[in-house]
């Protein structure tokens, strides 16, 4: 039996993309930008906290870091718990010595657990973002929009009630979104969302309420994506970071001011045989003149001002 | 369904009549970047699901949509910059997309061949009469839309069925890309008309060599650098292709575009290599070598 006739029907084929979030539009024909006192690259660290429930289903998909094993995986849960207890501390005591700000990335159930945590983020100045209330709670196609609305309230207004902060960002759980995320973030007063993994620069994003800005997280050379999914060692991890910065760099010179993002979880980056590879790449980047560290709402800002609307 | 394909005949590789590139080259050389439009909502089929989350796939689809906003352009450059042009794999509705990609690779002489009409409508399940109107919107589009007569085809997402290649050679095509049996063209077993195989790759080939077996930029430029060297040596005897194919969403990401430079400054800095497009490898052979070893590979068959 052949395929039903609506196989072949192409509702978008025309100039366009096939949604309404945003406009297909080429990086390297934009206005170029500045940012403040003529950098070349804004670098925009990511530190993710993450909680991954013990009794979580890795349902309607498997989630980068979640149980493998039969209940209860105390191997996964602790590996993973290693990250806020342990690594987290190291991530933050190495940001320290080179005096860089990031910006926190908490699942909610985080800082509900760990409010020390969220202490030591603001104390510090750095950013904090809602990455939704847990690991096992994604946001997906499928969800009941109430559903989805109550995980969005209940990351958004924990957060704010621990750490005092306006809390502007939002990165779903494993870059996971439903067709609903971005209009219930933006209707929670969110302003910029990380988990589209199309640009190194930041771009509008169409919602119910108004317009609210994509910004370029990376998926690439993410600890994440590098040292567990691709299995790569930790020299990779620095050359490609570093690689990744000097293309950005160079480019920066012709087309305007570009955005590292390096985005850590400290799970993996903490290891103690692996934060070196972290202070390896950081070593070299701020050996350049021209970069400029600050957090994602300050450099949203500053794109904001001279980008063509 | 079929034990085998039952579109060529075993033909040892060291008893085979020597294939000849222009000037003596020793090897063509052809690059295929793979030019595609991954739908948000794409309809479901049989035989494959189009994305492994539940739709909106936002990581999946946002991933190659970097290929059309950032990283063709990066890859672009780096070929125009070392001579090489491409041969474009192309999903054809990105001729309604994005002219403005289309037109950038026409203005550096490029191929553009079908990939199917978007990479995630398949072939599975469709009768001869689909598979037909899928060939004939693809030779439509990339006349209308692109200026160029369509000579060659890898099916969508290398979806096939046991017809497929009787129906690109009744439509005219002229190769296809989906066997990987061999590193030289080979006549195919067809319904009628003629058709020949062009070697593309799936060893060399960025999306399994960086997704799937984990390589870093370094080892993806060794692998390649190693498949060149052997192909290279062994073309001194008898001509061979090198394809790369690749994906300006992978290859084109900042931390790995230096790789594919340092690639394609290898390969030119030899002697001896034609960079060809796959249009031109198809056109030489046929002109040169297909009669010569369809004969041979009928002497076989009348000895067996």
């Amino acid at each position: 039996m052949p395929l039903p006739e609506s196989y072949f029907d192409y509702p978008y084929r025309g100039e366009r993309l096939d949604h309404e979030r945003y406009r297909h539009q080429t990086l390297f024909t934009r206005r170029p930008v500045q940012w403040p006192d003529g950098a070349r690259v804004a670098l925009w660290i990511t530190v993710h906290l993450e909680f991954f429930p013990l009794d979580m289903a890795n349902l309607p998909f498997r989630v980068l870091g979640g149980m493998e094993r039969g209940y209860p995986d105390y191997w996964n849960y602790t590996l993973r718990d290693y990250g806020n207890r342990v690594g987290v501390w190291r991530v933050m005591r190495l940001l320290d010595r080179y005096g860089l700000r990031a910006t926190a990335a908490f699942n909610s159930d985080v800082a509900q657990r760990y409010p020390e945590l969220v202490r030591a983020v603001t104390d510090r100045r750095w950013e904090v973002m809602a990455s939704g209330v847990n690991m096992a709670k994604l946001h997906v196609g499928g969800l009941p929009v109430e559903a989805e609305r109550a995980l969005v309230t209940e990351s958004l207004s924990t957060l704010r009630r621990i750490s005092g902060a306006a809390v502007r960002g939002w990165h779903s759980p494993a870059h996971s979104e439903s067709d609903n995320t971005l209009d219930l973030v933006a209707a929670e007063g969110v302003t910029y969302v990380a988990d589209w993994i199309n640009d190194d620069m930041p771009y509008p994003l169409n919602t119910k309420s108004g317009t609210i800005h994509a910004m370029p997280l990376t998926h690439e050379w993410s600890d994440r994506m590098l040292l567990w999914q691709y299995h790569q060692s930790s020299a990779e991890f620095t050359s490609q970071v570093v690689e990744a910065f000097r293309v950005l760099y160079d480019e920066a010179g012709r087309h305007g001011g570009r955005i590292l993002s390096i985005a850590l979880h400290p799970w993996i980056i903490g290891q103690p045989h692996r934060i070196k590879a972290l202070d390896a790449a950081l070593s070299q980047i701020t050996g350049y003149a021209g970069v400029w560290n600050a957090t994602g709402a300050e450099i949203l800002d500053a794109w904001r001002q001279q980008a063509a609307p | 369904m079929l034990s085998d394909p039952d579109r060529y005949d075993y033909f040892p590789l060291h008893d085979r009549p020597r294939i000849t590139w222009p000037n003596d080259a020793r090897l063509a050389f052809w690059v295929a970047p793979n030019i595609e439009f991954y739908e948000l909502h794409p309809p479901l089929g049989p035989g494959r699901v189009p994305w492994p989350r539940p739709f909106p796939d936002v990581l999946g689809y946002s991933y190659r949509d970097y290929g059309n906003r950032v990283g063709v352009w990066r890859m672009i450059d780096v070929m125009a910059r070392n001579g090489v042009r491409g041969s474009v794999s192309l999903n054809v509705a990105l001729c309604d997309h994005f002219p403005d990609i289309i037109k950038a690779c026409n203005e550096l002489g490029w191929e553009f061949f079908s990939h199917g009409v978007y990479n995630t409508r398949y072939l599975y399940g469709m009768s001869e009469a689909q598979q037909i109107r899928i060939i004939r919107d693809s030779i439509d589009t990339i006349r209308d839309k692109a200026g160029q007569e369509m000579s060659g085809w890898l099916s969508p997402a290398l979806t096939n069925t046991d017809e497929t290649i009787d129906l690109l050679a009744e439509a005219g095509i002229q190769y296809t890309l989906d066997l990987m049996h061999d590193d030289q063209p080979t006549p195919l077993r067809v319904r009628s008309g003629r058709l020949i195989s062009v070697p593309y790759s799936l060893e060399i080939n960025d999306v399994p060599l960086l997704t799937m077996r984990n390589a870093s930029p370094e080892r993806y430029a060794e692998i390649c650098k190693a498949q060149f060297d052997q192909l290279y040596a062994e073309g001194a005897d008898n001509g061979m292709v090198m394809c790369m194919p690749l994906h300006p969403f992978l290859v084109g990401q900042p931390h790995r575009i230096r790789a594919l430079d340092e690639i394609l400054r290898y390969v030119t800095s030899h002697d001896g290599v034609w960079l060809a497009t796959a249009r031109e490898i198809a056109a030489w052979y046929y002109q040169h070598h297909y009669d010569t070893v369809a004969a041979a590979l009928a002497a076989r068959r009348r000895a067996a």
